[in-house]
């Protein structure tokens, strides 16, 4: 596995990161490169520039002060390891998920939102913890929320000469009532489904709930009508049946491949959306 | 107790480290790909991306034009090689044999075919020249499916090969007193076994590496092989047509290769030909992961249709079994042996079965060839007949354990002829091995578990599977398995020579070689304690075909139990040896002397001994010889045994389903061996962890997949599933010692058993976890999807 031939550059600063890509259209961001250079090995990705943003200051790191603010270059191994996440608990353990350690140790949060991998797992966290990406390009920074980033297959709504700098999670379900579960593909690893829920309560009953599910539709989404079905309900074992029973029902059409059909992830979806929502009702 | 000498620690029965791996974990390993030499170049390969076309025409300029390219080829250039040998071609029947040449010329048969070859100077820009050359292809229809390749009408893949029908073979009774036993029965039960395809996936892919040398006419060829005289053999006598002396081979170290790396391969040939073709210039081949998926040998990939007979009280009567075997786009190197001796033969297991009759087609497919992968031919047996025992208790409610006790051949039987044409099995004690695995597993208490789970209604279902298997291992004599009986085109003997060099230090040289599997330790704790030479003065040299005897290669188990025997009968030549010079040393008649942990001396005398390194040394100076005696401790044996050997046990899996969602949790694995004596147990209980491991990644994760064009579905690791460490459970592994007659060590080997009774084992387990819901058969690998299908199929 061997990639065509490429330029590498490796900018200081995320302005001229964002010069060289609108200099060149056929320019890709590296940042762990365990998307982007695996796709290279196998000739499915042939950039001719590949633009390191690893060295750039000020891209990695944590701020916790009001939800938290990761920076786009922040690793998985970085996130699990942080002591600033306590109210985010599903984060970290859908991180422990991700890959294997080399993996972790290489692969950013920004690069796995900028990748939208239809079977990533911070996509669906993202999701359901109502999150937005920072980005930066030509025309200057903007703030995309994830409901409108992830908008098909591998593809976001990012212009090709924006740069995520952060991932920003918002104050709404700190230490709210979250878990996130996974059927792992047998090689890969990758998510075949993944469901992440985040329920608020207000008087004993359901306040808000958002479900992310990865995996099983074209791109990360959210089981709209399961949330539905929680509100203003008691988080409890009935509710969770009757809200897992509709969290396929927004996904539009499932994936399929030899390890699983659309018809069994529809049917794992709804499983993981009840085990999740059970884990996070402590039931 | 007469006076002896003092005893050295024993080595054989010591799980001591393998010396061999402080080299190869901290990275000071010889493999091909780092083999670096001056002048050496790199091949691209151009591959077919179409299962089955013509080549209409191929432009090898736009690659020839680009700087660094050095040469190009197309199978044109290369008529005067021969297609590759076939080497085995089963016994007895016709069998219609086609061969890949190194590049294929007018047809592709399989997506990935390779059809042209770029030459340059590094590996990045050789792949980079070969996508630039243009083939025009006309597309031809594909076949994948062995059974559908010899249904009317199916594409034709080979003119020399009507239906695309390889051979038909049978062995056991006549189908009609089989049919008439099947009519007779009691009960009757059928299956339908789809033994599905496997990629071997070595963490080290395949390579070679050949550098002519214009001065001598003589080829040096490095390769990823089990087999490195083989090769040498087939590449000179079959497909290059020059003396074997011409060519030197070189297997360096290896990393794994279950079965995949015996065979002789495409680039073998051709990087020693285009070496010629540029006037020695070394030339380099080394796959990367998705040529290995799609170019190298597959495993299995069997269909069968099944049907036992037995009594009401379980014993079975009659078991006609029709296979079709799946050979791939060509005939592979020893392709013909897997599906019939090796499989067939071995379908009774380790049953008293009076009627069996099995029937094999195999076909040509527009898919990668298979051939030999970890158990070969075994593990199929295996699975369909403990399928069959689990059928038959379904069929007459017998527990599971019981018809296997049913069935059993019994200690006294051996040697046992099962009357199929295998030779008779050597030894064994199978329900030792059942009874000593219930009782481990706590048999009775899972049952009863079992029961109270599925009365309860809960979620988690439990299962229970088990294996009793027997399998065939150090294949031999050559005159059975030879071209007038089984049909290998060759001899299955070993070969051992030892060096006791003036200085006491030893060099054993060895036909046998490892690919992984720890032959430096060992052949050293064997020949240790056989000489009386301390363990670290003997280096076991091999994998040279230049200063190694000839050997037919390590695979089907047989190192320990052939090579190893090899070694043994040669300390006894040195013995003889260093006896009769001992004795002419202490001026006493050999018949006055012993020979004990390295000593020589007159009975009832040790104190006056002769050590065998004081021994050496005199045989090396020579100075004092008795009358006739040649210098040196130098013997040779070559060893052909007169039988193969039969290890056995049995294995208990204990799965958890989540009936919900059809996900499967491994939570108890047993497993009780017999593999006769054991040299070091650390190194068997290894073999047989990673045994384990793929033989239940056949029966729950791994399976190889063409779509109806012929491409390749699971053409990477991300899609391929070899099992990682966090989806295997632990194993508990136990033993029983029966050894075998066939060899003085009493070893049976262990190199394949895991993965023959494990599959089975999980296999059995899950489908027992569904069986009260009506569920008989599900096909392999068990994803959980195929489990909640059966389920909903069943409710
Ligand atoms: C063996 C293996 C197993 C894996 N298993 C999992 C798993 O279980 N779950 C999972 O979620 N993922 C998994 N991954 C993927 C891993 O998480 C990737 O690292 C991640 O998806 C991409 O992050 P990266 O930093 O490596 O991005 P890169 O590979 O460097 O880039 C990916 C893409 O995003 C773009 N990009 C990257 N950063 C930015 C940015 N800041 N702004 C704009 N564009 C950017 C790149 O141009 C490229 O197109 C696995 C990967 C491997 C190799």
């Amino acid at each position: 596995m061997y990639p065509q031939q490429f330029e590498y550059v490796r900018p200081s600063s995320v302005d001229e990161a964002i010069g060289i890509l609108a200099s060149n259209p056929d320019a890709k961001v590296l940042a762990g490169g365990h998307s982007l250079i695996p796709a290279m090995k196998l000739r499915l990705a042939a950039p001719g520039t590949v633009v390191d943003i690893g060295k750039i200051d000020g891209l990695a790191g944590i701020d916790s002060r009001g939800g938290a603010k990761i920076g786009a270059m922040t690793t998985y191994a970085a996130i699990v390891d942080s002591d600033k996440l306590g109210d985010f608990p599903m984060l970290t353990e859908a991180t422990k998920q991700v890959g294997d350690p080399s993996v972790r140790n290489r692969g950013t949060i920004g690069g796995s939102m900028a990748h939208n991998d239809p079977a990533a797992d911070l996509t669906a966290v993202m999701l359901a913890l109502n999150a937005s990406v920072t980005a930066k390009g030509k025309g200057g920074e903007r703030e995309v929320a994830v409901d409108d980033l992830f908008v098909g297959l591998l593809t976001t709504s990012l212009a090709e000469d924006e740069i995520i700098t952060s991932v920003n999670i918002p104050n709404d379900f700190a230490n709210a009532k979250q878990a996130y579960v996974k059927h792992a593909h047998p090689a890969s690893g990758y998510a075949v489904v993944g469901v992440a829920v985040a329920v608020t309560e207000k008087d004993g009953k359901v306040e808000s709930a958002r479900i992310g599910v990865t995996g099983a539709p074209e791109h990360a989404k959210r089981a709209t009508s399961a949330e539905a079905a929680l509100t203003g309900k008691t988080l409890d074992a009935e509710t969770i049946a009757a809200a897992a029973a509709l969290a396929a029902d927004d996904l539009g059409e499932l994936n399929g491949d030899v390890y699983a059909s659309p018809e069994y992830r529809a049917h794992l979806v709804r499983v993981l959306t009840k085990r999740a929502l059970t884990q996070a009702a402590g039931l | 107790m007469v006076a002896s000498v003092d005893a050295p620690e024993k080595m054989v029965g010591k799980a001591i480290k393998r010396r061999e791996d402080p080299r190869l974990i901290t990275g000071a390993g010889q493999f091909i790909d780092d083999l670096r030499m001056p002048g050496m170049l790199h091949i691209g390969l151009v591959r077919s991306p179409l299962a089955h076309a013509k080549i209409k025409s191929i432009d090898l300029s736009p690659a020839l034009s680009m700087p660094g390219v050095v040469a190009a080829f197309t199978g044109e250039d290369f008529l005067d090689l021969n297609p590759l040998p076939a080497a085995w071609q089963a016994g007895g029947v016709t069998n219609h044999a086609v061969t890949p040449r190194v590049l294929a010329v007018n047809e592709v048969h399989l997506a990935g075919d390779p059809v042209a070859v770029v030459i340059a100077e590094d590996q990045y820009l050789a792949r980079d020249a070969a996508e630039a050359v243009i083939v025009e292809y006309e597309e031809l229809p594909v076949v994948v499916d062995a059974k559908k390749a010899a249904e009317a009408g199916a594409p034709q893949l080979h003119e020399e090969a009507p239906n695309n029908i390889v051979l038909e073979w049978s062995c056991g009774k006549d189908a009609e007193v089989v049919d008439k036993a099947l009519a007779d029965a009691d009960v009757t039960a059928g299956l339908h076994i789809i033994n599905q395809r496997l990629i071997p996936t070595p963490m080290e892919p395949r390579g070679s590496v050949a550098r002519y040398d214009p001065g001598t006419g003589d080829y040096t060829l490095w390769i990823t092989s089990q087999a490195p005289h083989v090769m040498r053999l087939l590449i000179a006598a079959f497909v290059l047509g020059i003396p074997e002396q011409k060519i030197r081979t070189i297997s360096p170290d290896i990393g794994g290769g279950f079965g995949a790396k015996i065979f002789c391969y495409y680039d073998m040939p051709l990087t020693m030909a285009i070496s010629k073709k540029l006037d020695g210039r070394p030339i380099k081949f080394f796959e990367d992961r998705v040529e290995n998926y799609v170019s190298t040998t597959h495993g299995r990939d069997h269909i069968s249709d099944v049907e036992v007979g037995a009594t009401n009280d379980g014993k079975i009567t009659a078991l006609k079994v029709k296979t079709w075997a799946n050979i791939g786009a060509y005939f592979s190197t020893i392709a013909a042996g897997i599906p019939t001796t090796l499989y067939g033969r071995m379908i009774a297991g380790c049953y008293k079965i009076p009627n069996i009759r099995v029937d094999v087609t195999a076909t040509y497919t527009n898919t990668a060839m298979v051939d030999a992968y970890r158990g070969a031919g075994r593990p199929e047996a295996a699975y369909l007949i403990e399928r069959v025992c689990d059928a038959v208790a379904a069929a007459t409610g017998i527990d599971p354990a019981e018809v296997r006790r049913q069935n059993f051949i019994q200690p006294e039987d051996f040697p046992y002829d099962t009357g199929i044409g295998m030779l008779p099995y050597d030894s064994g004690d199978y329900e030792r091995a059942l009874d000593k695995a219930l009782d481990l597993a706590g048999y009775t208490d899972l049952r009863a578990e079992q029961k109270r789970r599925i009365e309860a209604g809960e979620q988690k279902l439990l299962g229970i599977g088990l294996s009793s298997y027997v399998e065939v291992c150090g294949v031999a004599p050559s005159k059975w398995i030879g071209l007038g009986g089984e049909g290998w085109g060759a001899g299955l003997w070993e070969s051992a020579n030892i060096r006791v060099q003036l200085t006491g230090k030893t060099v054993v040289t060895t036909g046998s070689l490892p690919h992984g599997q720890g032959h430096e330790t060992t052949f050293a704790q064997l020949v240790s304690d056989k000489l009386g030479i301390p363990y670290d003065d003997i280096q076991i040299k091999h994998s040279d075909s230049l200063g190694t005897p000839f050997g037919f290669g390590s695979y089907g188990s047989r190192s320990l139990t052939v090579g190893g025997t090899a070694i043994y009968k040669t300390t006894d030549k040195v013995i003889d040896k260093v006896k009769k010079l001992g004795a002419h040393m202490l001026e006493a008649s050999e018949a006055d002397v012993e020979f004990e942990h390295g000593k020589v001396f007159v009975k009832g005398s040790p104190d006056a001994a002769k050590s065998i390194q004081e021994i050496a040394a005199a045989a090396h100076v020579a100075y004092d010889l008795p009358e006739g005696m040649e210098p040196f401790l130098d013997e040779t044996t070559y060893y052909d045994p007169p039988n193969c050997t039969f290890p056995f046990g049995t294995h208990v899996c204990v799965v958890e389903i989540d009936n919900d969602s059809g996900e499967v949790d491994i939570v108890k694995y047993l497993a009780v061996d017999d593999v006769g004596n054991v040299i070091n147990p650390l190194i068997v209980g290894g073999q047989l962890h990673g045994g384990i491991a793929q033989g239940l990644a056949q029966a729950l994760y791994e399976g190889a997949y063409y779509d109806d064009d012929g491409q390749l579905l699971t053409g990477s690791l991300s899609d391929y599933a070899i099992p990682k460490a966090s989806q295997v459970p632990w194993y508990d592994l136990d033993s029983t010692v029966t050894p075998s007659p066939v060899n003085p060590m009493g070893a049976k080997g262990a190199g394949e058993a895991g993965t023959i009774a494990s599959t089975p084992a999980v296999g059995n387990a899950v489908v027992d976890a569904v069986k009260h819901l009506g569920v008989n058969n599900i096909q392999m690998p068990m994803t959980p999807e195929r489990i909640w299908t059966a389920i909903n199929e069943a409710r």
